[in-house]
């Protein structure tokens, strides 16, 4: 069972701010969900290697040099904000 | 019949013989377009003016002599999640409602260089998140063969535009049947490649171990050529796969005589609608009637692929998905006080209700005390899954199910209960889990519905994917059916 408690810190990891009717629902909903998600406590897996991916491809690696590179004025076409050359944010401190 | 109903080898074809323009052809789309979308909704952007532009410099080169690539001039929808330079790419999401990518994906490289004709770019559900195309931001997509009815998801845009003749071909991406699913319900050919088969490059990442770009077709000899096209190793994704690269329509012969297919019995247990049993058994005799030996087998940990998914899936997509901070590009939300403030109302106002959940789902999975009974018990579940698909594939070339447990449900019916919405995944989850390609042909209908035909095949195994499905396809007249 997720509380509203346990859904608060969730959202706070996940920098998402919820509702009172949006933490009420997600309560019930990731329970739910957990609940059905426990099926796979039933397998032993103790001698079962974890996959994170299928690929047998390790530390692919490229020659270091340098590539071609986009320049500013293209990477700051989407910045919902700007000043000069750099993406402006509000205060941090 | 309609131009906009041929397939992209008949109109090369007359293309070449100069029986059309591909202007002409990218026009008749357009009209065609104009005529349904109204209904339909499969575009979030429509691309008309470059289109023309693109058709036209194809019947440049056709008029100069010069020798086409096969799918030269043919009109191509894109999922909008596939970066297109210059092109609104939103992943059907307010928090990239106005993102103008400044870079093509690998496989829009290929798709220019091929010379295609791009009609637009399609619906979804947000950031590739859900079975049903109704959690896109924007409006939801309709199924062309009952308008009340979802297209299936993620890719439904990408399934509807080829099943109403708005594209001839489409790509779209699958994560967890994201391709397979809108193919089954929009009777349409829809395919999810190997894992690393295709660039994933400029492909918005949902879940990087389970994404995967994918063709959309109205018949098997197009997914083949349009594999050609995409498939290949990119140094620009590091899990792209050096493999040998083949012609796939050289497996389309018909002759599957003495393969050997295996029918996992859990794929045609409970939680299968009957009339979609049937096709599939039906499917079953038309395949051994050429020559196949069918046999049934099982996959014993399919059951908990569903559970495995709903974990990896969300504890991937948590971590990518931290990119959207309202920073750099995308939606920002103002009236935020600091800059963590402004991080999370942007990121509250920007996502929707799936996209948070799946956000909250894998960061509590992820998160301390609960990593290893959760995140770390699935990635162990998933081997268990990969090591079931090793075992079948000693004995069968291929295995074969239904892809989806039924037909398009109705809009609204299953999207206040998303447990009830995953449970829709449960035939197509672990061949991404495994890695492993597949296929969804068109193999019947139940209640003027479609059902789709699931083939799944060793890594890499592709062609004889196609194979087999060309071989069904010859023998029946499924992918002859068009929605009114």
């Amino acid at each position: 069972m997720i509380g509203i408690k346990e859904v608060e810190h969730v959202a706070l990891l996940a920098r998402l701010e919820l509702t009172g009717e949006e933490k009420e629902v997600y309560s019930r909903q990731l329970s739910d969900i957990l609940e059905h998600a426990r099926k796979l406590q039933q397998l032993d897996t103790k001698d079962v290697p974890p996959t994170a991916h299928v690929l047998p491809l390790q530390n692919v690696l490229r020659e270091d040099r340098v590539g071609e590179h986009l320049p500013p004025e293209k990477v700051l076409a989407n910045a919902p904000d700007r000043q000069d050359d750099f993406f402006k944010v509000p205060r941090i401190i | 019949m309609h131009l906009y109903y041929l397939t992209a080898h008949q109109l090369h074809d007359m293309l070449v013989n100069k029986e059309i323009s591909a202007e002409e052809l990218t026009r008749a789309v357009f009209d065609r377009i104009d005529q349904v979308e109204e209904k339909i909704r499969a575009y979030i952007t429509l691309t008309r003016e470059q289109a023309i532009q693109q058709a036209r410099q194809v019947d440049r080169a056709r008029v100069a002599g010069e020798e086409l690539p096969t799918l030269a001039g043919i009109p191509v929808a894109v999922k909008d999640n596939i970066c297109t330079a210059g092109v609104r790419t939103t992943c059907a999401s307010k928090i990239l409602y106005n993102y103008i990518p400044p870079y093509n994906a690998t496989v829009m490289e290929k798709l220019n260089k091929e010379q295609v004709v791009m009609t637009g770019k399609t619906n979804m559900d947000e950031f590739a998140m859900g079975s049903s195309c109704e959690n896109s931001a924007f409006f939801p997509t309709c199924n062309p063969w009952d308008t009340g009815r979802v297209p299936g998801g993620s890719s439904g845009g990408s399934a509807a535009a080829v099943a109403a003749g708005e594209a001839i071909l489409a790509l779209g991406s699958d994560t967890g049947g994201s391709i397979r699913l809108p193919a089954s319900f929009c009777g349409v050919v829809g395919m999810k490649p190997t894992y690393g088969a295709v660039s994933r490059y400029g492909l918005v990442a949902y879940a990087s171990s389970l994404d995967q770009i994918g063709p959309f077709s109205r018949d098997v000899t197009d997914c083949a050529l349009l594999l050609n096209v995409i498939c290949g190793h990119d140094p620009l994704d590091s899990t792209s796969a050096p493999y040998e690269q083949l012609d796939y329509t050289s497996f389309l012969t018909g002759d599957i005589k003495g393969m050997k297919i295996g029918v996992p019995r859990e794929y045609m247990g409970e939680g299968i609608d009957t009339g979609v049993k049937e096709v599939i058994t039906g499917a079953i005799n038309v395949l051994t009637g050429l020559g196949a030996e069918v046999e049934e087998t099982s996959l014993p940990h399919t059951e908990y692929a569903l559970p495995a998914y709903y974990l990896i899936a969300p504890a991937e997509a948590s971590s990518n998905l931290a990119r959207y901070d309202g920073v750099r590009y995308g939606y920002r939300a103002d009236r935020a006080g600091d800059v963590v403030d402004m991080f999370m109302k942007t990121r509250s106002e920007g996502f929707g209700p799936e996209v948070k959940r799946r956000i909250m789902l894998g960061t509590y999975a992820l998160s301390a005390g609960y990593y290893d009974a959760f995140y770390n018990q699935a990635l162990k579940v998933r081997t268990l899954i990969k090591n079931d698909f090793d075992r079948a594939f000693e004995q069968f070339d291929l295995l074969l199910g239904p892809t989806a447990p039924g037909t398009a449900f109705k809009r609204g019916e299953k999207i206040d209960d998303p447990l009830q919405m995953y449970m829709v995944d449960i035939c197509t989850l672990s061949v991404n889990l495994a890695g492993i390609p597949a296929i969804s042909i068109p193999a019947g209908m139940v209640d003027h519905l479609p059902v789709g035909l699931q083939l799944m095949g060793k890594p890499f195994g592709e062609g004889e994917l196609l194979r087999v499905a060309y071989a069904f396809e010859q023998n029946t007249d499924h992918h002859r059916n068009f929605p009114e």
